[in-house]
This record gives C-alpha cells, structure tokens and sequence, in this order.
C-alpha cells in the first residue's frame, strides 16, 4: 500500500497541473492583451471622414466605446462589417474605428460601398497607435468602459457571440441571458 | 568504374580541370554571400556601432507577433518592420535594453519577449529543474541506503543462476 502512494501522489499531481493547464491555455494563436484592466492608451490622431476635427482618446472618456482596428487590406475585416453593422443599429455603444496602415481613398470608398459604421475613425498611417494598443493582427475590437479601462479584447471577427455573450452584459451591466 | 577520376590520378591541386572547378566554386560562394545582403529583411543601420549592436540583440530577441515563430530582426512582415522602427527610435532616444523589453512587453505581454523573464507566476516552472533533480538524488541515495542496510544481513554466496537459495 504506502509502495503505491508516493507515485499514486506525483500522478495524481501531475495530471492536476496538466489539467489546469489545458483548462487556462488561451485559444491557439491569441495572446492575452496586458492592456486588460489597464487605461486604454492615448492618442490623437486624424479622422477619416471630417477634415476639422481630430479623433482624440480625451474625447471619448465618460461613456463605454468599442475601438475596432481595421483596413481594407484585412479580409477578415470584411466579413466582420456586416457585424459592425449590426452593432451601429443596436446603438448600445458607439464604434470608433481605427484605418491601420490603409490608403484613405480606399477606406473611404469601402465604407460608401459597405455601409458606415463608425461613430468617428482615426487614422493610423505609421502604425504607431496600433503598436500602443499592442494590435498584432487585423481585426482586433477593445471595449473600453466610462472610466477609459480595456475591459475586453476580441481578436478577429467580431461575431453575434462574442457580441451577445461577452460585449452586452459588460457594457448593460447584466449577464448574459440570452445565448 | 571505366573512367577513372582524373582528381584521383593526378591528387586535387595539379589537375587544372579541378582548378578550374574549384575556382568557380568559390566564386559562386563569394558571390552568393554577397548577394545575400540584398536579401537581407532588415537594412537599418545605425551610425553608432555601439547602438547598431544592441539593434541587432534586440530585434532578434524580441519575437514578431504576426509570424510568432520568427523574430523581428527576421520577419519580413509590416508589423515586424513597425517594431523594429519603435526599437530603433527608441534606442535613439536613449532608452535601456530593459525599459525596450518592458516597453514591448507592457503593450504585447511577455510573449514578445524570446528571453522568458522569472516571474512570481512562472517561479515554479524555473525551479522545477532543480527540484526533480533533488527528489531524483534523495530517491537514489535512499535505494543505495537500503541496500547497504540489507548487505551484512546476508552473508549466503549467490549460486550461478542469481537466486539466493
């Protein structure tokens, strides 16, 4: 009997920290934002659609906003757009777009083609905001709540799921009761 | 065999057919590791040796996050060339390869970083080395002990088979 405890015991251990390990590992390929719980970080930059006014981080403190990274060179941005779309209508929180490294003529002929989101877009042509929001990949949505905190990072397409079940009940506040 | 090797027949360096093979050869090499330089992902150089050294440290131990496999001195991805102008500007500005590290890692995490850093969560990871490495001597020092115990208590010679009768 005590011959079997001490390998039962590392056994027994083992699979408990194999287990917890395969239950934490992140989906394969997408890595935790350290932004989560953090201020969102600043920028201002140039807006897409109104030549006056820049899109400022300043600006958009005191109510929740989605920050959606995109480009007209992500295809995965385009089958996301009918999503955005569907955000814009529900009109729980507003969009605001961030144009990563694209060509202005070309954005701006993608949204006339596809339909406006976007509350405001700013333009990133270096990168370098996107590089602040730790962005790796197109498309990347970041809810960000009153108070300026990342609450939730989505990387890829944003979906009806992750819309209903993780971006609603952070921003009303309730849980999810719909699925 | 029916023709013989000339190289064997003459040795390598009288036979001008050889010569000639040989010199082509590196000059295909030398002219290939030439060429390389125009391939080359990453054509930042800056003035300051000294600088360009911790350049090249750097970005090749600082991972691309898009390819995540590569490092950014290695990518030829946009984002790899984004980074590397950050780690560049950054250098310039005086920071330290440490406040880099920590600046890359406070926006993209410590995956970025090819060097795993010790930390309070991945302490036990670090240690776990050293600690199998203690339970394995102590079982084996305990074995070898019981052993030797069992020694003098069994003074019978073994027999030819191994089996103590």
């Amino acid at each position: 009997m005590n011959r079997f405890m001490l390998p039962l015991g590392i056994f027994v251990l083992l699979a408990v920290v194999l287990a917890l390990g395969i239950r934490h590992s992140p989906e394969k390929g997408l890595i935790a934002s350290p932004l989560l719980g953090k201020p969102a970080p600043q920028f201002s930059l140039p807006s897409l659609t109104d030549p006056v006014r820049p899109v400022r981080s300043q600006d958009l403190k005191g109510h929740w906003y989605l920050f959606n990274v995109w480009g007209t060179w992500c295809a995965e941005c385009r089958a996301e757009h009918e999503m955005l779309l569907q955000v814009r209508r529900a009109g729980v929180v507003p969009l605001i777009g961030l144009d990563w490294k694209d060509d202005d003529a070309q954005a701006r002929e993608w949204l006339q083609q596809l339909g406006d989101p976007y509350q405001s877009i700013a333009v990133d042509r270096s990168g370098r905001t996107a590089i602040d929001w730790g962005v790796y990949g197109a498309p990347e949505t970041f809810l960000v709540s009153p108070q300026g905190i990342v609450v939730y990072k989505h990387i890829g397409a944003l979906t009806e799921e992750v819309w209903t079940r993780q971006i609603l009940p952070r921003v009303t506040g309730s849980p999810a009761t719909r699925s | 065999m029916d023709a013989p090797d000339p190289a064997a027949r003459d040795g390598l360096a009288g036979n001008p057919l050889v010569m000639a093979r040989v010199v082509r050869l590196v000059v295909l090499a030398v002219g290939l590791a030439i060429a390389a330089g125009a391939w080359a992902v990453d054509p930042t150089q800056l003035s300051d040796p000294k600088l360009q050294a911790r350049y090249v440290a750097l970005t090749h131990e600082l991972r691309c996050m898009q390819c995540q496999n590569e490092s950014l001195a290695d990518s030829p991805v946009d984002l790899a060339a984004d980074l590397r102008r950050e780690v560049r500007d950054l250098l310039l500005a005086g920071k330290s390869d440490e406040e880099i590290r920590n600046w890359m890692a406070a926006r993209y995490g410590d995956f970025i970083l090819f060097r795993p850093r010790y930390s309070l969560r991945n302490a036990w990871l670090w240690s776990a080395p050293a600690v199998l490495l203690l339970i394995g001597a102590w079982t084996g020092w305990r074995i070898v002990r019981q052993r030797t115990t069992l020694l003098p208590a069994d003074q019978e010679p073994v027999d030819e088979d191994g089996y103590n009768r």
